[in-house]
């Protein structure tokens, strides 16, 4: 099997070392370690907990949806014989715990199953299209991460300014407008009048240049919902720390108005943004489908709404659980990366 | 010429004067006191003097620092002075420093904002001044890893690094255990006069003033009523307003004698354990015994009083005899029943027992009207009274109290902090319970509305026989409301006995390390010696 079959253990194994990279990085290197391993431990095994009650959920859910594979992929008149034949070839004539723990086992050597309508291993289905859909979350996060920090921050520090109105206005515009709308409004003034790129459809990444124009008007589109979701919240955490006590003090010491919010309020208001990012992440990667459908771009979300469609129900499985994965995973980074950013979490008091 | 002198200083904020017409001054190596009540203009006054003023504040008048007048200078010059010739300690050490910096990074930072120095030398100068305030612990923890008195010592290596001519404290140490404030006084005093340097202390308690200061300025509705040498002004008080001032610090209440009676509470042999961290990863978890062997009743009427520092155990006893938390060792009865049953409160105990708390502000719930808030307790009651019945209740209780019967219509943010604390004791009052506890009930007070309401304490005695275990780190409120008292130390009752004995003639070491360390307001028709 193909190396997108193997995620979730390599997965695993980069989410340990990760930890370490993190420690390393707060420069965390004395005797008090044990309290940030049994951190990153705890958050670890609740990683591993959270994936088997997502699965045992997803294959829970698929079973009890009515419509027997089998049975329509051989439609309506199929002799019950065939019919058997058939579901005893696909396993479905198994016990649900045997069949449960087949599918977990399958998906932890990267054997994910075949697709009924493709009639190709999921896992090529997938590895096709994750890197379509994967690529396209990782550049809207950044895109709203790079809009969204400056401009929370900008009108935190000038609160009740021209600039501050005019940012929370337009925020507020932001997260009230939906996405695939603004996504046909980018594609009407960029693709259509002024050409600039195409209005759908994706190249490929034998060209890196041609994939990244072909993803940058979606990115943008998933981007600036979430932009304005996350300026608002930057700006009020932020607020809420140049209210803070130790604010008064560094100013006491000397520090400008500007250093002290760079220099202490930034770091602190990261805590609850970092949940925000953690949350849009997941959201990027799963709810693309709209506009993956408005782009035409061959991504998972377009994978899961025809696969559920054909009741192509191992596909949708395997996708929805790659997708908790990916999401659960992001979760442990973000716990983390608490960790990086608040010190009370790496020590014991 | 005064190393800080304020001339005719007005603030105002909106259409609010805020302070009005201020004059005072500073002279190195000396310790001018701000004292007054809150809402007096104490801390405005300091955070004039800093160039901290809110935004938006109008000025009037001058504050000359060394020849310069902050009101007039520009920002970024101020910038240069905050830190480098003034300092500033701020009252809540808890949350006046940065959770996700160490404390020897905080310290540098002051030394890195004004000096042209390696970060590597500022490092080791911080580590330096960390250990000049009398800091033990290394400067690479973090601020929560340190108690409050450290922290604050801390706060105040961060102020001094520099060696500013002028140190401003801003209630240094109401936030902090009588033997702690003891130490950081100490620590401020010897600063002043090892770097020269003038101190503007702000503080509420007349006592901490009358030890420090070797001038007072009483402040009042932001006015300067008064000002004058410490020996001066204590043995003249020409102002009202200070004399008013310094009696409600040293208010005795009137209590009623009271007849030994039965036994109320009894708690026997208590322990209290929690549940530790792990220390090893998969190592058994260590549990901290929070209260050792506790063992006191309380008779019908009588008024016990509980001192101890922070963390000796107070809460987690409060706790206990509510019967919010089951105990691990040993028992708590009121009137012969125990007040944990299985796994909930037992709640014919329960109503014979009810609970004043320290902060009149977030203790009610602020869309109920009094009427309703004050009647919660009736839940307690299997037949709650209805109607005419539940009215009359009501007005008793605010009567008690001192309140109107039409009081109940409104809500909490309509009355003042001592109100709010009338109405915490109408609620407690209004199932007539054989018990109050009283937990830090007047500390949040100011000195005058603290005396009324240890008053009103008294005067319920008088009308009813009421028992009550009065919780406080003040060990003068204690003194005079209390029949007996319990001295508590890390989780033990170290001494007992009637308060007058225990007061005079303490026996525990830490019980006369408690009363040493307590300031005291000297005996006003003595001039004291200023240190």
């Amino acid at each position: 099997m193909g190396p997108p079959g193997a995620v979730p253990a390599e997965g695993g194994q980069d989410c340990a070392d990760l930890s370490v990279l993190v420690r390393c990085a707060a420069g965390y290197c004395d005797g008090q370690a044990s309290a940030m391993i049994r951190y990153v431990l705890g958050r670890f095994l609740s990683l591993v907990l959270s994936l088997v009650v997502a699965s045992i959920v997803i294959f829970a859910v698929i079973e009890v949806i009515p419509g027997d594979p089998a049975s329509f992929m051989l439609g309506v008149n199929a002799r019950a014989d065939t019919l058997a034949a058939l579901r005893a070839e696909m396993g479905l004539d198994q016990p649900l715990p045997v069949r449960y723990f087949a599918w977990v086992t399958g998906l932890l050597t990267g054997d994910f199953g075949n697709s009924w309508t493709y009639k190709t291993p999921v896992a090529e289905l997938v590895s096709d299209r994750i890197w379509v859909s994967l690529p396209l979350a990782i550049y809207a996060l950044i895109l709203s991460t790079l809009i969204a920090f400056p401009a929370g921050i900008y009108a935190a520090s000038r609160r009740g300014s021209a600039g501050d109105v005019t940012i929370m206005g337009a925020t507020q515009l932001g997260v009230a407008i939906p996405n695939f709308w603004f996504a046909m409004i980018l594609v009407l003034i960029f693709a259509i009048n002024l050409r600039w790129f195409s209005a759908g459809g994706f190249p490929g990444w034998d060209n890196p240049m041609q994939a990244l124009k072909a993803l940058t008007l979606p990115a943008i589109a998933l981007a600036l919902p979430q932009a304005a979701i996350l300026a608002r919240v930057m700006r009020s955490s932020l607020l809420d720390m140049l209210g803070e006590d130790f604010i008064r003090t560094v100013r006491a010491k000397g520090l400008s108005r500007r250093q002290a919010l760079w220099r202490h309020a930034v770091r602190n208001a990261l805590i609850p943004v970092l949940t925000i990012i953690g949350l849009q992440f997941s959201f990027l990667l799963a709810g693309g489908i709209i506009i993956e459908q408005v782009f035409f771009l061959p991504g998972l979300g377009r994978l899961i709404f025809q696969s559920i469609s054909a009741r192509d129900l191992i596909v949708v499985e395997s996708v929805v659980m790659l997708l908790v994965f990916t999401v659960i995973v992001v979760n442990f980074l973000v716990d983390l990366a608490y960790a990086a950013v608040d010190p009370r979490l790496r020590r014991k008091a | 010429m005064s190393l800080l002198a304020i001339k005719d200083l007005s603030v105002q904020i909106g259409q609010a004067e805020i302070l009005h017409g201020i004059n005072l001054s500073v002279q190195a190596g000396e310790i001018v006191a701000i004292t007054g009540e809150s809402g007096s203009g104490k801390s405005m006054t300091a955070l004039a003097t800093m160039g901290l003023l809110p935004r938006g504040a109008q000025t009037q008048g001058t504050v000359m620092l060394d020849g310069i007048d902050i009101l007039t200078t520009p920002e970024p010059a101020l910038c240069q002075m905050r830190g480098n010739s003034m300092g500033m300690v701020f009252q809540e050490p808890m949350t006046a420093l940065n959770p996700v910096q160490t404390i020897g990074a905080q310290v540098a930072e002051t030394l890195l904002v004004h000096r042209n120095m390696p970060r590597r030398e500022a490092h080791r100068q911080a580590a330096e001044v960390l250990q000049r305030v009398g800091l033990t612990v290394p400067p690479d923890r973090y601020p929560h890893e340190l108690s409050g008195g450290q922290r604050q010592r801390v706060v105040i290596a961060m102020a001094i690094a520099l060696r500013p001519k002028l140190l401003i404290a801003d209630e240094p140490t109401t936030a902090l255990d009588v033997t702690t404030q003891a130490r950081i006084l100490a620590l401020l005093r010897e600063l002043v006069s090892a770097f020269d340097m003038g101190l503007l202390i702000i503080t509420h308690d007349l006592a901490v003033v009358a030890d420090i200061a070797d001038r007072i300025v009483v402040m009042q509705k932001g006015r300067v009523v008064e000002a004058a040498p410490t020996q001066t002004l204590l043995a003249e008080m020409r102002h009202p307003y200070t004399k008013s001032l310094f009696a409600a610090s040293t208010h005795q209440v009137d209590l009623p004698d009271r007849a030994p009676a039965a036994p109320l509470l009894r708690v026997a042999n208590v322990d209290r354990d929690y549940p530790m961290p792990r220390e090893k990863l998969l190592g058994p978890r260590p549990r901290f015994r929070a209260l050792h062997d506790i063992s006191f009743e309380v008779e019908h009427g009588e008024r016990v009083g509980l001192v101890g520092e922070s963390g000796c155990g107070k809460s987690t006893l409060t706790r206990a005899i509510l019967g919010l938390e089951d105990v691990q060792g040993g028992q708590i009865m009121l009137d012969g029943q125990p007040v944990f049953t299985g796994r909930h409160p037992n709640l014919t105990v329960r109503r014979k027992m009810q609970v004043v708390f320290q902060d009149p502000y977030s203790s009610f719930n602020p869309r109920h009207r009094v009427d309703r808030l004050i009647t919660e307790p009736f839940h307690l009651l299997e037949r709650p009274p209805t109607g005419p019945a539940r009215d009359a209740a009501i007005t008793k209780a605010l009567a008690d109290v001192g309140l109107s019967p039409s009081d109940g219509r409104k809500y909490i943010h309509e009355f003042s902090g001592g109100q709010r604390q009338r109405i915490a004791i109408a609620r407690a009052l209004i199932v007539e319970p054989e018990l109050i506890i009283f937990d830090e009930a007047v500390s949040a007070l100011d000195v005058s509305v603290r005396a009324q309401v240890l008053d009103l304490i008294a005067d319920l005695c008088r009308k009813r026989p009421l028992g009550y275990l009065f919780i406080s780190h003040d060990l003068s409120v204690v003194r005079t409301v209390t029949d007996r008292v319990l001295v508590m130390q890390a989780g033990r009752i170290v001494e007992q006995g009637p308060t007058e004995d225990v007061f005079n003639n303490p026996q525990h070491p830490y019980t006369k390390s408690l009363i040493a360390a307590a300031p005291q307001l000297p005996d006003i028709t003595h001039a004291p010696e200023t240190v």
